[in-house]
């Protein structure tokens, strides 16, 4: 047995025993929705950061600076960015007016049940998207990582691991996964950053002076020297800067509209503690986002790009190298890790808002027939989606999904948050703007992703043989101005609600304030 | 609506059977929703100054704080796309303008967070004194 495979199966062993533990000692909805409410500042921001950083930040990144330099260091900012808006606009209100999903803010004000189903249509699009993406890479990732294991099984195991989790354990098992995930991910990148500073005798002079001009030959025979600090490996004039304009307004607006980070703000007891995690989470993945420059140029700088087959595999191969079979065991059991942490948060927030949204509110008017029935419904639902991720994963492993993953930010900044933010500060919004901004932002969204260079090509690889219509890879740029544009005018060609100024009222007051948010259970 | 009525009767006032139900009022978080939406006259409360003051500390905050990191935020793409000249001047070995710009990004987040939550603790107290204050609803 590889001592991959080890240190593996060692974390499956720890957070099945989580996820015993936390199926023993919750009960009731709030117990299995947000986990009690109990989560505190650091373990929310820890789990939050464990959440958002998925398998394609902690590879990606380091492969994409490995091989572009600069520009792959200037893609990874706006993840951080990002959590400015989190912070300043969302957060707190959300904490203070919502029960468990993004959509009990906009029913305070709007007519529930279209909003809720729109909303919840929205939710169930972006974390599915999102999840076949990770099981993807999952499956890709494992090929690599273990050889002689099957993609099917490295599919099938990451899925059947994120429906026990969700299933039994609900968000309190999911949270500390997401925590142990984020510890394992920050040490061993601290530990890899680490070595590849020793490496360079712990001098950045000679580190950065080693940036500066890496060589190596290609598979051409050419010798070919770079400063790896030069803007413009990635990204050329002049569509390469709208391309990454586009990408930065996905980033920005959309970090604040996924769900599956949304739902993390419930699970804390009130609205400084809210503010509190998302702190936290900045220290975190600001970190490790600057970590990541060091290992992408430390794999430019100490394996050249020669010597690194595939690009995703970088921080592996540097771990390999610099500290032996058994880091290279540790560093792909993080990755394994990461995957597994993020598609339980997905899995948890899609089955949250189809039986909080979906089921309760729209097909039962918001009552519950049998005390449980919403906690029930939601495991069910976990269980299915889980399930249907496998088999979508399966079918599609020969397809390069990395435009879900655009496509599931994209959908979050152009409709989920335009319909956030103008139901806090607008008091003209209604119920037509909910449904017109949410239904404008998920179609232009899926229609111009579907238009794009990653759906759209004359290469064999492409999913439809045509040359692009859009230029694009990321709709954000349109989809976002679409999303709004839809929100507003759904509200102005639409009658004001009558109780529009009670509703709006009661809405700012409680985001405001706190009166009356859900607090900490008892016990 | 009554919120104590789950009393059982009490069948003879001396004998040693505790009556369950309680005497105060339910707790926030065993509040339904609807006993909870009458709990707070949120007009009054919204036309009130206090609360018109904590919205104006918001605003002035959040409003040049957003408007400050997403200008900040999209000059590093707009500059390195379009003056890519400019950016790729060295300023410090071989560390260059566009390198430094990008780092100075995770400053810029780290340090806006820390202003936020430093004015955000004037307004927790700004709003602990308007939930105190806040008159009852309607409702009962």
């Amino acid at each position: 047995m590889s001592s991959t495979l080890a240190m593996f199966l060692g974390f499956v062993a720890v957070t099945l025993a989580v996820t015993w533990w936390s199926a023993r000692r919750s009960s009731g909805a709030s117990a299995y929705f947000a986990a009690g409410r109990r989560i505190t500042g650091w373990q929310n921001g820890l789990a939050i950061a464990g959440d958002y950083m998925s398998a394609a930040s902690f590879l990606g990144i380091a492969g994409m600076i490995a091989f572009h330099g600069f520009d792959g260091f200037m893609y990874s900012v706006g993840w951080l960015v990002a959590y400015l808006t989190v912070l300043l606009i969302v957060a707190e209100p959300l904490r203070n007016s919502g029960k468990y999903t993004m959509a009990d803010v906009l029913a305070y004000r709007l007519s529930p049940r279209p909003v809720r189903a729109m909303a919840a249509l929205s939710t169930l699009t972006v974390s599915t998207f999102y999840m076949i993406a990770q099981m993807v890479g999952a499956g890709s990732l494992v090929k690599l990582l273990l050889p002689g294991t099957s993609y099917e099984v490295a599919v099938s195991v990451v899925g059947a691991l994120m429906i026990v989790y969700v299933v039994f354990g609900g968000m309190l098992a999911t949270t500390w996964v997401q925590i142990i995930k984020a510890v394992l991910l920050m040490s061993g990148t601290l530990f890899l950053s680490g070595l590849v500073l020793a490496h360079f005798d712990f001098s950045f002079a000679r580190f950065f002076a080693a940036i500066g001009s890496v060589t190596w030959t290609g598979a051409d025979g050419l010798t070919v020297t770079r400063d790896f600090l030069q803007p413009g490996a990635m990204y050329q004039p002049p569509w390469g800067a709208i391309e990454l304009l586009s990408l930065g307004l996905a980033l920005i607006f959309g970090t604040a509209g996924l769900p599956h980070i949304l739902v993390r703000f419930y699970t804390v007891p009130d609205a400084p503690t809210a503010r509190t995690s998302v702190v936290w989470a900045m220290a975190i993945i600001g970190l490790f986002y600057v970590m990541t420059t060091f290992l992408g140029f430390g794999a430019a700088t100490i394996l050249t790009p020669a010597n690194i087959a595939v690009e995703n595999m970088s921080a592996p191969l540097l771990a390999e190298h610099l500290g032996g079979e058994l880091f290279f065991a540790f560093i792909s059991a993080v990755a394994f890790a990461t995957i597994l942490a993020v598609v339980a948060g997905l899995t948890i927030s899609a089955s949250t808002s189809f039986a909080h949204d979906f089921y309760t509110n729209v097909i039962h008017h918001g009552r519950e027939r049998r005390e449980g029935e919403e906690v029930r419904v939601a495991r069910i639902t976990a269980l299915v989606v889980g399930a249907l991720a496998i088999v979508l994963a399966i079918r599609l492993q020969s397809i390069n999904v990395a435009f879900l993953v655009g496509l599931a930010f994209a959908v979050a900044a152009s409709a989920n948050l335009p319909v956030i933010v103008l139901s806090l500060f607008w008091r003209r919004f209604n119920t037509g703007g909910a449904v017109g901004g949410l239904a404008a932002g998920l179609a232009s969204s899926i229609v111009l992703i579907v238009l794009s260079p990653s759906v759209m090509g004359t290469t064999p690889a492409a999913l439809i043989q045509h040359a692009p219509l859009f230029p694009l890879k990321n709709p954000g740029i349109v989809s976002i101005p679409l999303g709004f544009l839809g929100a507003v005018l759904g509200t102005l060609l639409t009658r004001a609600q009558p109780d529009a100024d009670a509703a709006f009222a009661e809405l700012s007051v409680r985001a405001n304030t706190g009166i009356g948010a859900e607090r900490a259970s008892a016990h | 609506m009554n919120r104590n009525n789950d009393r059982t009767p009490i069948v003879g006032a001396e004998t040693d059977v505790a009556p369950l139900g309680r005497d105060t009022p339910k707790p926030a978080h065993e509040l339904t929703h609807d006993e909870d939406r009458d709990s707070v006259d949120w007009a009054t409360v919204e036309r009130s100054p206090a609360f018109a003051e904590l919205l104006a500390a918001k605003r002035r905050f959040i409003v040049p704080a957003t408007l400050f990191f997403v200008v900040y935020y999209f000059a590093l793409p707009l500059a390195v796309g379009f003056l890519p000249e400019l950016m790729s001047r060295r300023v410090a070995g071989v560390l260059n303008l566009a390198y430094v710009f990008a780092l100075s990004q995770f400053v810029m987040a780290w340090t806006l967070a820390w202003l936020y939550v430093r004015a955000a603790a004037r307004w927790d107290r700004m709003a602990a004194a308007i939930a105190a204050a806040a008159p009852r609803g309607t409702g009962d």
